[in-house]
């Protein structure tokens, strides 16, 4: 079993990804918030690999990109770092975030190989539509770990069918079209998209881009997602100097929007 | 999406997929538009009656005397004082036609900016204009023609606080708004069908100029010389001359302050395949892949990437792609205000600096058609601090 479905299963199809920026806003004091996201009861993690343009990111995490390329951190560091967690943390699923230009300077073969080597289990390129995607599937696909495509509200049907086929893990859907960051246009009721995956066969939902307090998890997760990713919030945090026990805290409280129901899943499954 | 928007392995569409429903309902405006005589027709009249089509083909009569006979292609005689007016006002008919009613653009040195403003204000759409924070303070009075005309514009504070960064920002804007709003992309950049609708837009200056050196001259071209950032006027005069063999293509780079450091913009010289604004294209980055800040003199040169067809131009090896830096740009300046009376923008200096490299190189008394793509109002303060004036 992969670590995803592992996970999923563990969760009662509640899980929580906390998201924050490999590097930001040095190696040693992001592996101590990584660690963090991990005591604060993440079930996941998604990491982002800095890139000097992420024009899918609101301010919040381009800020954290460049913080990360500021402090001199290059993508061999991030494949460092994600050894070293994977280290330290054998069962938690691993997913990195980046862009096309990061993965093509490396060789799309290269990176999707040095990404397993270090025990990531999948790839999530921001600016990959599924037009383009073919390449970086068979990448993945070689190297052993899931390829992550982003489904909206506003995909077309063939488009769900193809993410269907080539995406694996879970299928990162967005709350609302724009990009990352809080923000008050927030939809949370996405039953008809996870429907529709879920006809095509696709891997679990989960629902990303604004979730920022345990009021955004909780309906997400009520309404249908199998698990949420939190990101500017945690790097908001980061970004104000927080300690990795608040971040962690911050987590928890995430965490707890999951929990109620993960126990009433486990009695109505008992 | 019904087309690749490949030219030979560049191009394409890096963009993420909410952007999807956005370039898939471009495209298909485009194509329909492209095949409506009616859209052609407005779209002519425009370009004629408002924008003052055709602009003329002036043979220099001092600038090369006796070692090459050059001709200028005066897009800076057109309404908005550069080429950009030709394709701004293709697209907001376009985005008319998609039922939009706000328009968003990126600008370097303004010109762009103050195209779409212009449009917006003639057509009625509500216009917002990215602007790098850096190219706002160093283009005060291009800021203010586009807030005369009623865009607004706002600074972009992110990254280098320049053209790439001011495209970032739009893009941004665009993948939440696409619903009610335009993305008016100003070059051959961008991704599908952005390269392809912008070309087609920007062709008619070759088509002119080549009828009208064929009357004048009675021969085609030895040369056609453009500076290129994006690439668009370059395509722009280039495409109508693809087919003719004989006639040399050549792309003039931002040089900056020379090829060996990294204060130049000159993407195909010096970049390596990369992937940047939702095209594979050459680029300027690091080894990891980061994209590196540009130099140039010339604000509209300051890119970079470049439009992906010139990548294709180049490695097919249809078209040269050569250095200008910034003083020899100066110098051209200044030597096509002293003997043509014309003050040309610093981007369309860079290839009239070549033209007279070339003219000096070659003993054949050449015939080289130059595109002057903006005039230099715009430069006046710089080129008051560069020259010392």
């Amino acid at each position: 079993m992969t670590r995803y479905a592992a996970m999923f299963e563990r969760s009662g199809q509640r899980a929580l990804g906390a998201f924050l920026t490999l590097g930001d806003p040095g190696i040693a004091e992001c592996e101590a918030y990584l660690d963090a996201l991990v005591d604060g009861g993440a079930d996941m993690v998604e990491l982002g690999i800095p890139f000097s343009d992420p024009v899918a990111d609101g301010p919040v995490i381009q800020a954290a990109a460049v913080r990360a390329l500021k402090a001199g951190v290059r993508t061999g560091d991030c494949f460092e770092m994600i050894g070293r967690f994977r280290k330290r943390h054998p069962d938690i699923p691993i997913g990195v975030l980046t862009y096309a230009n990061i993965v093509n300077a490396r060789g799309i073969e290269q990176f999707a190989h040095e990404l397993a080597e270090a025990g990531a289990d999948s790839l999530l390129v921001a600016d990959v539509p599924c037009l383009e995607a073919e390449p970086y599937a068979a990448a993945a696909k070689a190297a052993g770990i899931d390829l992550v495509m982003i489904a909206a509200p506003n995909t077309p049907q063939a488009t769900i069918e193809r993410i269907a086929r080539i995406s694996s893990g879970y299928t990162y859907c967005v709350a609302r079209t724009g990009v990352t960051g809080a923000d008050r246009r927030l939809q949370l009721d996405h039953r008809s998209l996870f429907e529709s995956l879920d006809l095509a066969g696709a891997a679990p939902p989960v629902l990303g881009f604004g979730i920022s307090s345990p009021d955004h998890v909780r309906e997400a997760l009520d309404h249908g997602a199998a698990g949420v990713i939190s990101g500017s919030a945690i790097v908001q945090r980061i970004a104000d100097g927080a300690s990795p026990a608040e971040v962690a805290a911050f987590v928890r409280e995430l965490r707890g929007a999951t929990e109620a129901q993960r126990l009433d899943f486990a009695s109505v499954a008992l | 999406m019904l087309m690749t928007g490949r030219f030979g392995r560049f191009g394409g569409a890096y963009v993420p997929e909410i952007l999807v429903p956005a370039i898939t309902e471009l495209e298909n405006a485009f194509l329909a538009a492209r095949g409506d005589p009616s859209f052609q027709a407005e779209l002519d009249d425009l370009l004629t009656t408002y924008a003052g089509r055709p602009t003329p083909l002036t043979r220099c009569r001092n600038l090369g005397a006796g070692k090459a006979r050059i001709y200028l292609k005066r897009e800076d005689l057109l309404h908005g004082g550069a080429h950009k007016t030709n394709q701004v006002l293709a697209q907001g008919l376009l985005a008319k036609r998609m039922g939009k009613c706000r328009l968003i653009a990126e600008t370097g040195a303004g010109q762009h900016g103050v195209a779409t403003a212009m449009v917006g204000a003639l057509l009625g759409f509500e216009t917002r204009i990215y602007m790098g924070a850096d190219d706002v303070e160093r283009q005060q009075l291009n800021v203010f023609r586009m807030e005369l005309m009623g865009a607004e514009v706002v600074p972009v504070t992110s990254g280098g606080r320049t053209l790439k960064d001011a495209v970032n920002e739009a893009l941004r804007d665009w993948t939440a708004s696409f619903a009610d709003t335009h993305y008016l992309l100003g070059t051959v950049a961008g991704p599908h069908p952005f390269p392809l609708m912008v070309r087609e837009f920007q062709r008619v200056i070759g088509k002119e100029a080549r009828e009208q050196i064929l009357e004048m001259e009675g021969r085609l071209p030895d040369a056609v010389i453009a500076c290129v950032g994006g690439g668009s006027n370059a395509i722009g005069i280039f495409s109508d001359f693809i087919e003719d063999e004989g006639v040399a293509l050549i792309g003039v780079e931002a040089a900056g302050k020379g090829l060996d450091g990294r204060d130049h913009g000159a993407t195909i010289l010096k970049g390596r395949p990369g992937i940047l604004h939702g095209a594979e294209t050459f680029l300027l980055q690091d080894e990891d892949g980061q994209v590196d800040d540009t130099w140039s003199v010339s604000a509209g040169l300051d890119y970079p990437a470049v439009g992906p067809e010139h990548a294709h131009l180049k490695e097919s090896g249809r078209a040269d792609y050569v250095g200008v830096n910034d003083q020899e740009a100066l110098d051209a300046f200044a030597a096509l205000a002293r003997n043509e009376g014309i003050i040309p923008a610093f981007e369309s200096a860079h290839a009239v600096a070549f033209a007279l490299k070339l003219a000096e190189e070659r003993d054949d008394n050449p015939v080289l058609l130059v595109n002057v793509s903006g005039r230099g109002d715009k430069d006046m303060a710089s080129a008051q601090r560069l020259l010392g004036k």
